[in-house]
């Protein structure tokens, strides 16, 4: 981080660091680090950055003294900047819309403590306070309550769950175990991230395709080396042994590039998209191509191409009768 | 001069805000350079003003509050500068372990998006001085929110400040217009960011899809120019908008298809070797998509409008894929 930090953003994070670590003296160097987000060299850096700053005189008296050559901090005479700068506005809004949205998680045990931090931190953040109120997550709330709360109490209780699952792209209801892992809520949908018996591998399961949930009496322990997916990139993630398929976007149709997972897009001139797609099911894609009508036309493969017809036309077949 | 290194420069701002903080009077210019040895490598005055014009700017963007006082009660003919330390800090705030738990979710909901930085800053300065946290609490629960949309950080600042802003919209059918708002809240609903506000050219109320604004945004006269509405909710303002009372739809799924259309039916009953379903929905374009989706293994039977449109998209689909 420290090559694209401006000289002010280092400013605002040390006076962030220094009461952090001015109450906790004696910390390692390292879990400080992991703490506060930066590297250990980082922390190093800004210690020696502090030690020669100080009140005006400048005199040894005068300077922080900062201390971490046996791998643990110690910051003292920074009385100055011991107290946390006020949040600001940005700061404020984070907290108290994360905050707020929570509040509305349906069955939330926790919604008395949610409450009463947010009654804290809009009294300290006084204006930002206000202005946050105009931030909102609405986070979806048609899941019924309960059906959370059990899946929640199988993360803490590691207990293996068996799920009714439909899956849309393959249009069908699947039975399977699953060892939980988290609960997560992701662009307006919850879902329940675990280990799969039937996939053997670790999957999200959006919760308003759950049919049904039971507990089961079993250790819900998931493997060891089962790890939760980096929710930042996109949901999917192509395999090796996927297909390619090549489709050809009217203008209208663009939006499909930004919601399904595209390897390569060439734009033509007439505004025309050539979209290519690696999946391992080209199930999804066929349903893509019904609903789009006109919009859009198979390239590559040509068999899915035929399929596509074919299967429009028997569907067209039966309003015809 | 050369300019200084980032690090010497992060320096001089640091001895600026501790000289500052430290001072019980306001302290005049002269007096400011004296105290920060940065300054001394000052070439002239004129390059000594302007160093410090910029630093109290840079300053006051981090949100520290400095203070411009007369430097004598009797003559205002020069100015003094000052940090309040009550005003700067932060606070006492003493929170209990089950509500620093819920700050530390309520901050993880940002991880992927563009506030995650100031809400892991924010949870910093809380817990400054809490070292107790019960790590315990609200195991397996993670709300998180993305912001994918470009606009989304000018569009939240324009709505905490109260500022206006204009942008170009692309509507549904493709064309993107010029639009100016005073921006009333933002908000995340069923995954989208949109804005609320009044707009400018058509006089009213009107809900956008950040998802939809193209290009930049641009900030048009001064924050805090406006009002918004004491009483405005923007999700339910969203919501009011965005959605139409349920419609209803009879369908024929063959065995074993149709299978998030069973979970929705309100009834379902054998028709031959189909089952028939009585299924709500809101938007007919939607829903005709997710019909179409399935091909040959679902029909609608009812209403009119939504078989048309179902029709429409399978023929589409013929036409254009049917050469082969």
């Amino acid at each position: 981080m420290a090559t694209h930090e401006s000289a002010t953003a280092r400013l605002g994070r040390l006076l962030t660091m220094v009461p952090w670590l001015v109450n906790r003296q004696g910390i390692d160097i390292a879990e400080a680090a992991q703490e506060l987000g930066v590297t250990t060299e980082q922390v190093e850096a800004d210690l020696a950055l502090l030690f020669v700053c100080g009140t005006p005189g400048h005199m040894p008296d005068d300077l922080i003294e900062a201390e971490w050559e046996q791998g643990r901090v110690f910051l003292r005479n920074a009385d100055t900047i011991a107290r946390p700068l006020r949040l600001g506005l940005d700061e404020a809004t984070a907290l108290i819309v994360g905050l707020r949205a929570l509040a509305a998680v349906p069955g939330l045990d926790e919604r008395d403590a949610v409450d009463r931090a947010l009654a804290k931190l809009v009294e300290a953040a006084g204006d930002s306070g206000a202005a946050s109120d105009r931030v909102r997550i609405a986070l979806e709330s048609e899941v019924p309550s309960d059906t959370l709360a059990t899946m929640r109490a199988a993360v803490a209780g590691h207990k293996r769950l068996h799920l009714r699952y439909v899956v849309p792209s393959r249009d069908e209801t699947t039975e399977r175990d699953v060892d939980p892992m988290r609960v997560v809520s992701l662009d307006g949908n919850w879902y329940l991230e675990g280990w799969c018996h039937r996939a053997t591998d670790v999957r999200l399961f959006r919760l308003d395709r759950v049919a049904s949930v039971e507990v089961l009496d079993v250790d819900g322990t998931p493997p060891t080396d089962a790890r939760p997916r980096d929710l930042g990139s996109a949901l999917f993630t192509p395999g090796p042994d996927d297909l390619t398929a090549v489709i050809e976007l009217r203008p209208d149709a663009g939006w499909v590039i930004d919601y399904y997972p595209v390897d390569t897009v060439e734009r033509g001139d007439d505004g025309t998209l050539r979209a290519s797609f690696r999946t391992a099911d080209l199930r999804w894609l066929r349903q893509l191509m019904w609903r789009l009508g006109d919009s859009a036309r198979v390239l590559e493969p040509t068999a899915l191409r035929a399929e596509v017809a074919e299967g429009a036309r028997a569907a067209l077949a039966a309003y015809d009768t | 001069m050369a300019s200084p290194s980032p690090a010497a420069k992060t320096e001089r701002l640091l001895n600026l805000v501790i000289c500052l903080l430290y001072t019980r009077q306001p302290l005049a210019k002269t007096r400011i350079r004296d105290a920060v040895p940065q300054y001394g490598e000052a070439a002239s005055d004129e390059a000594f003003d302007r160093m410090f014009e910029r630093d109290k700017d840079e300053l006051r963007e981090l949100g520290i509050p400095l203070r411009m006082e007369p430097l004598d009660a009797f003559f205002d003919d020069e100015t003094g500068y000052r940090i309040d330390r009550r005003e700067y800090a932060l606070p006492e705030l003493s929170f209990e372990p089950d509500e620093f738990a819920v700050l530390g979710l309520a901050s993880r909901t940002w991880q992927q998006a563009s506030l995650a930085g100031a809400a892991a800053t924010a949870l910093r300065k809380l817990e400054a001085a809490d070292v107790e946290r019960d790590l315990n609490s609200l195991v397996g629960l993670e709300p998180r929110v993305n912001t994918t949309e470009p606009s989304f950080n000018t569009v939240k600042d324009a709505v905490l400040r109260r500022q206006a802003i204009s942008f170009s919209y692309r509507k549904a059918g493709g064309d993107s217009a010029p639009r100016r708002l005073q921006p009333w809240g933002v908000a995340n609903w069923h995954g989208r960011w949109y804005v609320t506000g009044f707009d400018l050219d058509r006089e009213a109320p009107r809900v956008f899809r950040l998802g939809r604004i193209d290009g930049t945004v641009k900030r048009l006269g001064k924050p805090g120019s406006y009002d918004v509405p004491a009483d405005h909710d923007p999700v339910s303002m969203i919501d009011g908008t965005e959605s139409t009372p349920p419609a209803e739809a009879v369908v024929l799924v063959h065995e074993g298809a149709g299978n998030t259309l069973r979970r929705r039916a309100r009834g379902a009953e054998a028709a031959g070797s189909d089952t028939r379903l009585v299924v709500d929905y809101t938007d007919t374009g939607a829903f005709a998509d997710e019909i179409a989706g399935f091909g040959p293994a679902v029909r609608v039977v009812s209403p009119p409008e939504l078989v048309e449109q179902v029709v429409c998209r399978l023929r589409g689909a013929l036409d254009r894929n049917g050469d082969a």
